[in-house]
């Protein structure tokens, strides 16, 4: 064994175990609440596969959850902090609405311009933050997470003035054009093409990062900034490409989400899911490639959360329980450390 | 009455305290924070989940006091996990107090619906608050008794804590660790101290801070729980200490400053803006203050070298 | 008379990343003498005053302490053993005063805060006993490098240290301040103190200390009474072989001018000139030597030279065109290359591969990507593995980490990246420091043939025996000024040189400018 099988073995292991731990905490939880812990826990873990539509509520749930832990792949990679994410997509979604709702176009081309406009919203979002610190070093981890709340009352502020339906009852934009939607790839689920898209744009992120001049940059410059400028890259510039690329990449998920899945907007807040793709991008291990597993997991997560919920008396909540503490153990660096150092000192002195 | 002149009134400075308060309180614990060396980004989950404590420690065991132990106990839980995680087991900050936000998110919306079947508030629970305190002599006077009397008893406290962290900070042998350790951990080590001790205890103090913060909200400033209600308070409080340079004075000013913006977005709603513009108000104007602090940062530091640079 | 102070019995340390630092070391010191740890740098011998202070945990093995085995788990346990270190880089804090970085961890108190009046009095009284004045009011980033070093001293001393370990203390003082240094540890030894000194600097050695101990590739050689051991001897035992201390070099063919410097001066935020009107030229084909101690302009040098930090005035002239700050990718282009001081935090990447650490500088190239922008795997790999072999660059292949790699290896890989871009000039700062022998040997040799093939080289180093051995011209730099031009170092002697650096000789203005270009 050398010190990269090793290496893969131990972080493999502590997948498993952050997993396992997850799945555990869930039934603890269910157990120490639930007054039918039996129902919980099988709708929990088993719901998701009973039905074709469920499956499918997996597949489309983490159709968002890829483009947002894609952009935050990004972000981190440049060695940035930024959480413009969750803005970025919600930018996008009002982006794809606009489009939807007041360009009128042929069906092909309609839902294409709509997304490239949801990528620039995002890209734009995702700028602000990264110029602030460019030119003037204002942290741009309190700055994206106040643009996120600029941004949520501002798309809400647009949907209520400018593009409300005045027959709903409660906060509902106008019809996007039928020519703007997503078509679905399974009958019976919502699964749209979205997925599709999502997928190619984790082969293309994985493609950028590890094969591309300007992804190299990026990994030298988030491995060590002075050490990228000595070498003479312009490390503050490649930081702001990689955040605005980032945002287009969250744009365009928000646009996609809501071309694949709605025909109006409909939401009152901004749906975290920047939040949950930091969790998503993390347990990928800020690969793209595993960015979908990854994805797919925590949508089943949801799905199961949701099915449990609504069949028993456990909130939905406990998915976000189980984020968090998903969050921390895949941080702790240290984790299997003492394991992982066992294995090396053997290696060495054998 | 137009809105300058309701920025004068008394009215508009007891709210402005009002809405001050978290931020101070919250703010103070990130200083501490700051001087050793650890961002924590997971203030806005330690007041959330302190907020929902407090209200029902209040409410199921009768006692205010008892609601006070109970939110500071989750403060103090929450940022122990924060410390253990960090500082153990070498996770990154930043992660660490987003892990937390989420989970906060969840749990306090969780523990809610368990123990009052409901998501949305803790209107259903009778849980108790702080009440105002009418200074005695003082509120007599005209003028200075309207402007500092009858706040909330936390508003006093919370300005006692800047003083008490300042103390903290800067003469006592705590405080001496805690800026060596953020400013070189080797001199720490050289010295035989745990450079990890000495940073629990400044996330464990940060910790009680916080909860006040998130306290506050729920009992002082509303007199409920409601989900989310932090509303990113505690973000701002970072970014107040970020503006006052990690010292108790300046980051208490800057709290102010942000605070007044908050405070403004409510006499807004008087005009025709449409309310969201005026929601983003408290959001943009950190946004502005931490800018404008940064140019005037980056302009003085040029101005001091004088000569020009090649 | 011989009481042992402290053993150290069949110490073993093996690193996470499979690093084998100590190999069943015995270390054997008496009460009242001082002993030198000498070998290599990499040897093992600050991992094992580490495992002795307790930064470090041995994987195996015995410490025992007046002849009583103890558990050292914390720089606490062995201060309260007795046991104090001074690091070779110092640990301070730079706001606090004197009198706080004493007092840290043992501030005495009056009611909830410090009693500072008492704390001034401690370092008034302990300066006394123990010579060492220090200002308690004064602030550490205010103080001199001589006098923080006396504040690391008297710090353990003041925490009942008995036993006092000295990594590598000379390493930043002028001659003078070391025979003071020297003066100091001589007093502290009639005094009954037990000292640990650290070093490779054989002639120091023989000076202060009583016994060597030398390790040698994670393992000890031997404890020798310096009375009956010669300096070949213990250079043996230190490599195994006679060390070559100076590389065989021809003379110079001096070149024309390739780097042209006039009126340079960088300039710190209070007004004080670090890099005071230098002049100089460097010509093709030349190594240029820069002494000086650490602190006095050499670093601000190298920056501008090298594009990392502005200077306020002058001019700086490669081959013609101005060197521009933040400019560094047109500045590597015009073929200048940098071996910086500190290789970990400025030399590499250290969570990427050897071979993407290799190609760092090369993301302009056209030859290593394809139309697209993207990556040429293959070209890139057949690079990698040339520039291995060419470098004898000891890693399983190109896709290792670099961070598991050794020190001199790591070295070898700033070398091998800096030279294959065929730089004219390259600027050479503390290039073999923390580097083993053989690599050391490599790395010099590399720049005697970089230099005869017509490149230039700006050797800054603080390392004598470096700088005698390798340069054609000698610079000494002090407060930011030449203060002596050597066109023949050969001609004069350490002790000399040593007085220059401290500012107590200079030559004249005129010799220098003439010397100087």
């Amino acid at each position: 064994m050398n010190t990269k099988s090793i290496n893969r073995l131990v972080d493999a292991t502590k997948l498993a175990m952050i997993v396992l731990v997850a799945c555990l905490l869930v039934s603890v939880i269910i157990l120490l609440v639930s007054e039918q812990p039996g129902v919980a826990i099988s709708s929990f873990f088993l719901g998701p596969f009973s039905s074709l539509r469920r499956i499918g509520n997996i597949l489309e749930g983490a159709i968002p959850l890829i483009f947002t832990a894609l952009a935050v792949t990004l972000i981190f990679r440049a060695g940035q902090f930024s959480m413009i994410s969750e803005g970025a997509f919600f930018i996008g979604i009002m982006g794809a609405m606009i489009v939807g709702i007041a360009m009128p176009l042929p069906p092909g081309l309609h839902p294409l311009v709509a997304l490239l406009v949801a990528g620039v919203f995002g890209a734009c979002a995702a700028a602000v933050p990264a110029l602030l610190k460019l030119k003037w070093q204002v942290s741009e981890v309190v700055t994206s997470i106040m643009l996120n709340y600029v941004i949520q009352f501002f798309v809400i502020y647009m949907v209520n003035y400018h593009f409300r339906e005045p027959e709903a009852s409660s906060l509902a934009s106008l019809k996007i054009a039928e020519s703007a939607s997503l078509p679905g790839l399974v009958p019976g689920t919502r699964v749209h093409l979205g997925l599709i898209i999502a997928l190619l744009f984790s082969v293309a992120t994985w493609f950028f990062v590890f094969r591309m001049r300007a992804g190299f940059k990026i990994r030298l410059v988030g491995d060590n900034a002075q050490f990228s400028h000595y070498v003479g890259i312009k490390a503050p510039a490649v930081m702001v490409m990689a955040q605005i690329i980032a945002g287009a990449v969250a744009g365009i998920g928000g646009g996609v989400e809501f071309l694949g899945m709605y025909t109006r907007f409909k939401w009152t807040a901004s749906p975290g899911y920047g939040w949950a793709g930091i969790a998503v991008a993390l347990l990928a291990r800020r690969n793209p490639m595993l960015v979908p597993l990854s994805a797919l997991f925590i949508a089943y997560l949801n799905v199961g959360s949701g099915i449990m919920a609504r069949s028993s008396d456990v909130s939905s909540e406990i998915v976000l329980i189980i984020q968090g503490v998903i969050m921390l153990m895949i941080a702790a660096d240290a984790l299997l450390q003492n394991w992982r150092q066992r294995l090396i000192v053997q290696n060495a002195t054998a | 009455m137009g809105v300058f002149e309701h920025i004068l009134s008394f009215q508009f400075v007891a709210m402005w305290l009002r809405v001050a308060t978290p931020l101070i309180f919250t703010s103070m614990g990130a200083v501490i924070c700051e001087k050793s060396g650890v961002v924590n980004l997971g203030l806005e989950g330690i007041m959330l989940s302190s907020a929902l404590a407090g209200v029902m420690g209040s409410a199921f065991s009768g006692s205010l006091f008892v609601g006070v132990l109970t939110g500071m106990a989750m403060g103090l839980a929450l940022s122990a996990v924060f410390a253990y995680f960090h500082l153990v087991l070498k996770a990154n900050a930043v992660l660490c107090g987003t892990a937390i936000n989420t989970f906060a998110g969840g749990f306090t919306v969780f523990m809610l619906e368990v123990t009052t079947g409901e998501k949305g508030n803790s209107s259903s629970l009778k849980s108790l608050a702080f009440g105002s305190w009418d200074i005695p002599v003082l509120k007599d006077i005209p003028f200075i008794g309207d402007l500092l009397s009858g706040h909330n008893v936390l508003t006093y406290m919370a300005f006692l804590m800047v003083g008490i962290i300042w103390y903290l900070l800067y003469k006592t042998p705590l405080g001496l660790r805690i800026r060596a350790v953020g400013e070189n951990e080797d001199a720490i080590n050289s010295v035989g101290i745990s450079v990890k001790r000495v940073r629990f205890i400044a996330i464990m103090i940060c910790g009680v801070m916080a909860s006040f913060g998130g306290m506050y909200l729920s009992m002082g400033y509303l007199n409920m729980f409601v989900r989310d209600m932090v509303a990113g308070r505690g973000f701002i409080s970072l970014a107040a200490n970020a503006m006052g340079q990690a010292t108790p004075i300046g980051t208490m000013l800057s709290a102010l400053v942000f605070a007044f913006f908050d405070g403004l977005s409510n006499i807004l709603q008087l005009l025709k803006i449409p309310s969201e513009f005026v929601q983003m108000l408290p959001y943009a104007a950190t946004i502005a203050g931490l800018v404008a602090y940064s140019i005037q940062k980056t302009h003085s530091t040029r101005k001091k070298h004088g000569l020009v640079r090649v | 008379m011989e009481h042992s102070a402290l053993r150290m019995e069949n110490i073993t340390k093996v690193y996470p990343n499979g690093v084998v630092a100590n190999r069943d070391i015995v270390f054997d010191v008496n009460r009242g003498e001082i002993h030198a740890l000498s070998g290599e740098n990499g040897a093992g011998k600050t991992t094992l005053m580490k495992i002795l202070f307790g930064e470090e945990k041995p994987t195996g093995g015995t410490i025992s302490i007046d002849g009583k085995e103890v558990r050292i788990h914390s720089p606490q346990d062995a201060l309260e053993l007795g046991i104090g270190m001074v690091h070779q880089h110092f640990m301070l804090v730079p706001s606090l005063t004197v009198a706080e970085n004493i007092i840290l961890g043992i501030e005495m108190r009056k009611g909830l805060g410090i009693d500072y009046p008492k704390a001034e009095q401690l370092v008034a009284e302990v300066g006394n006993k123990y010579h060492m004045y220090l200002d308690p009011k004064a602030k550490v980033k205010d103080l001199s490098v001589g006098q923080k070093q006396k504040l690391e001293i008297l710090k353990v001393l003041i925490r009942g240290a008995k036993i006092l370990i000295l990594d590598e203390p000379t390493a930043v003082l002028t001659p003078q301040e070391t025979e003071e240094l020297f003066a100091e540890l001589k007093h502290l030894r009639t005094q009954g103190f037990t000292i640990i000194f650290i070093s490779h600097k054989l002639a120091e050695v023989r000076e202060l200390c009583d016994r060597i101990t030398i390790i040698r590739r994670g393992e000890s050689k031997g404890v020798f009474s310096l009375d009956g051991i010669t300096d070949e001897e213990i250079s043996q035992r230190m490599v195994g072989r006679d060390v070559q201390l100076s590389v065989t070099r021809t003379a110079a063919k001096r070149g024309d001018v390739l780097l042209s410097v006039e009126h340079l001066t960088v300039s710190e935020e209070g007004g004080k000139p670090l890099v005071d009107n230098l002049a100089f030229a460097l010509h093709a084909g030349e190594i240029l030597g820069v002494a000086g101690v650490e602190g006095n302009g050499q670093s601000q040098l190298v920056d501008a030279i090298t594009g990392l930090a502005p200077y306020d005035n002058g001019s700086i002239l490669f081959n013609g065109k101005p060197i521009r700050h933040n400019h560094v990718k047109d500045i590597r282009e015009s073929g200048v290359g940098h071996i910086p001081e500190d290789r970990m935090t400025l030399g590499i990447a250290s969570g990427l591969s050897v071979t993407e650490n290799l190609i760092a500088d090369k993301t302009g190239w056209d030859s290593l990507f394809n139309r697209f922008g993207m990556l040429d795997a293959n070209r890139i790999s057949s690079f990698s593995e040339e520039m291995i072999k060419e470098h004898t660059i000891l890693c399983q292949d190109g896709s290792v980490s670099i961070a598991s790699l050794s020190g001199g290896n790591i070295q070898k890989v700033v070398l091998a990246r800096e030279l294959s871009s065929e730089p004219k000039l390259i600027v050479a700062n503390q290039p073999t420091r923390g580097v083993d022998v053989g690599a050391t040997e490599f790395i010099r040799k590399q720049l005697v043939a970089l230099r005869d093939k017509g490149c230039a080289v700006l050797l800054v180093s603080s390392d004598l025996n470096e700088l005698f051995g390798l340069s054609d011209r000698l610079l000494v730099m002090y407060g930011g000024k030449f203060a002596a031009c050597f066109t023949d170092p050969s001609l004069i002697d350490e002790q000399t040189l040593g007085r220059y650096m401290l500012g107590l000789e200079r030559q004249d203005d005129d010799e220098i400018a003439r010397s100087a270009r």
